[in-house]
């Protein structure tokens, strides 16, 4: 390999290279979703943190196949399994100060824990590529099952009953000394803008260091990494388990703005929101995984007001749809599309055109 | 333990069996030959129990007739999904699995909105057998009968007719086949026509047993996911009949003592602990086996 492709390799991950421009739009968007807390009314903030509470699972995903290849239909599983043990220890622990931090944290925890446990089976397997996705859907399947038959007064966990298909109601929202972080109120809508914000960055910084290169490098070609010496089944556990505990993040925060958590969060239809995010916006960009996800949670909103037995159609539709006619997702295919109509003589632009015409010249 | 139980415990094993073979073979043929995954697997199932039932109400046709419809139809439309769809994913495997399971969620849906919520499933045909205390569902000891012939038929195919060493041969190495005069696009096409008409056939067989409702595919997807992932795709048959026998081994017992949601935990469980030392599945294992002794007597 020639130093040149040596060099533009190595600044594949990277987002972008130019920092100053990308903090100059990061600060406008951040501003401009923080300000929006002051003007906007209490029902448009309470929806909007409703669609951003999505982002880290989204963004979970967004590493875990993206960057390291390995598709997953868990998410919602973990999603699930922090949203019922967060309600599990704050119901029990309502009257205790700092309790629903507590149960944040066993949330989030115990979801990680459970992603740990299988992804130490099927990694450590050295499994083909198609076994997680398949036993990944088979988990979220089994969960809602369980879920769904724990009506009735024997499943409870002190106070706190499962509730069967009808769900765990009455679930207390996070809270921090006086601040109360209930799905109405703006607190909750700074705390979801902040943290979606920080798990992006957090994630960009990750992608762009050394060990987002090595990411890439077991998604192009996982046995010649593993020869270079790294360990690529540790690496994809860790990536796994941070997926993992990214969607109990957001489990907690669903949570804690609905008060609410019902098998279906972790059926068929919850298990494919995520892999649609991720496919429709462009897996290999965090920003395209982003807009995506707020967008298409917006769109399902709307449907649920119209209709909402058209949701499963449309979804299917958009991804059957992103794969065959724009399988790097469509807003990754407009920016590329962009890019190249702006600058097309530009050595960046020739370079994303090149390995276009080539698929197979990183594999 | 008396007779009459133990022959109760195999008639369970048996059933077990036949369900696992049913719900997965298809998928399994389809893995084998194209190294692609049909999401869809489930829905086609669906689709076969619905042309049954309604070609039983609408048309007043003999279930054997039905059933026969059914494999026809849906293997016709797997003809067609393989030439609209999947032949556009042969190199990229994953991107294969997330549209089919797009078509699934199409389907499933689809099939919701045309045909409603659920319909009259086709009564069970009540023929009984008893020994000792125990009575035996006749249809089910049926169900058993047709699955050892589709599995006598897949083995003929594989291994006695011009066809099967053609796909064999793609299997193996399909550039080497491909160079040797071998359509291995026809192979392809009519593999996955071949695993459709199998779904079809397991819907149909299925559809007086259960009710019949768009989304009876994923009771049947789940076990057979865990069915594939343990069998692996080295060898269909071979990988579908061994890991259906060690599944039901494990699942037998635990759903007649503890339900059936812990059978299905079990499964997947054991699933994992399989492809932790097994990750080719079994069908993987004997093939590494069988090559290694040929290694070793060629020495």
């Amino acid at each position: 390999m020639s130093p040149q492709a040596a060099k533009e390799l190595q600044q594949d991950p990277l987002p972008s290279g130019r920092p100053r421009a990308f903090w100059a739009v990061f600060g406008v968007v951040a501003a401009g979703l923080l300000g929006y807390s002051a003007v906007g009314d209490t029902f448009a903030l309470s929806n909007l943190a409703n669609f951003l509470l999505y982002v880290p699972m989204a963004l979970g995903l967004g590493l875990l196949w993206g960057y390291c290849g390995v598709l997953s239909f868990g998410q919602a599983a973990f999603f699930g399994i922090a949203g019922y043990v967060y309600g599990l220890i704050a119901g029990n622990l309502v009257d205790v100060a700092g309790g629903t931090l507590v149960a944040a944290a066993g949330g989030i925890v115990g979801a990680a824990l459970v992603a740990a446990a299988f992804g130490y089976f099927v990694f450590y397997g050295q499994v083909s590529g198609w076994i997680i996705p398949l036993l990944t859907l088979v988990l979220s399947l089994i969960l809602e099952t369980f879920m769904a038959q724990t009506a009735g007064y024997q499943w409870r966990i002190g106070r706190v009953l499962f509730g069967g298909y009808n769900g765990m109601t009455s679930i207390p929202s996070l809270r921090i000394g006086p601040v109360e972080f209930s799905g109405p109120t703006t607190a909750f809508y700074l705390l979801v803008v902040g943290l979606s914000l920080l798990a992006y960055l957090g994630l960009r910084s990750l992608v762009g260091s050394r060990y987002g290169f090595i990411l890439v490098g077991t998604r192009d070609d996982i046995e010649r990494t593993r020869m270079l010496g790294h360990n690529v089944d540790f690496m994809q556990v860790q990536v796994f388990t941070l997926a993992a505990a990214l969607a109990g993040l957001s489990g907690v925060l669903y949570v804690s703005w609905g008060n609410y958590m019902n098998p279906s969060n972790m059926g068929l239809l919850a298990a494919t929101l995520p892999v649609v995010w991720a496919a429709v916006g462009g897996r290999e960009s965090l920003v395209a995984v982003f807009l995506s996800t707020v967008a298409l949670r917006a769109l399902a909103d709307t449907l649920a007001v119209r209709g909402g037995e058209y949701a499963f159609l449309i979804m299917g539709g958009l991804l059957l749809g992103t794969m065959l006619f724009f399988p790097a997702g469509i807003v990754v295919s407009l920016a590329r599309a962009w890019q190249r109509r702006t600058q097309s003589f530009g050595p960046r632009a020739s370079r994303l055109a090149k390995s276009e015409r080539e698929p197979g010249v990183l594999k | 333990m008396s007779l009459p139980y133990i022959v109760n415990l195999l008639y369970q094993f048996a059933d077990n069996v036949a369900f696992l073979l049913l719900a997965a073979l298809g998928l399994m043929i389809i893995l084998g030959v194209l190294d692609v995954i049909n999401l869809a697997h489930g829905e086609l199932i669906m689709l076969g129990g619905y042309v049954t039932t309604l070609a039983f109400y609408r048309w007043h046709l003999p279930l054997a007739a039905c059933i026969v419809l059914s494999v026809i139809a849906v293997g016709l439309f797997g003809l067609l999904l393989e030439r609209t769809v999947i032949r556009r994913f042969y190199h990229d495997k994953l991107g294969a699995l997330v549209a089919t399971w797009g078509i699934s969620l199409i389907l499933s849906q689809g099939i919701l909105i045309v045909l409603g919520p659920s319909l009259q499933s086709v009564p069970l045909p009540d023929w009984t057998v008893s020994y000792g205390v125990y009575s035996f569902g006749g249809y089910r000891l049926l169900l058993f009968a047709v699955v050892v012939l589709v599995v006598v038929l897949a083995w003929w195919v594989f291994y006695h007719t011009r066809l099967g060493v053609q796909t064999r041969a793609t299997m193996q190495n399909a550039d080497m086949a491909q160079a040797l005069g071998i359509d291995t696009r026809r192979i392809y096409l009519l593999t996955f026509a071949a695993g459709s008409a199998l779904a079809g056939l397991t819907g149909a067989l299925y559809a007086p047993t259960t009710t019949i409702v768009p989304l009876m595919g994923t009771t049947f997807v789940d076990v057979a996911f865990i069915t594939v992932v343990v069998g692996g795709g080295a060898n269909p048959i071979v990988g579908a009949l061994t890991s259906a026998t060690v599944l039901s081994l494990i699942a037998t017992p635990l759903s007649s003592v503890l339900g059936t949601f812990f059978g299905r935990i079990g499964l997947l469980i054991a699933a994992l602990v399989i492809i932790r030392f097994l990750p080719r599945g079994f069908s993987g294992y004997l093939r590494d086996l069988q090559r290694r002794r040929m290694a070793q007597a060629a020495t």
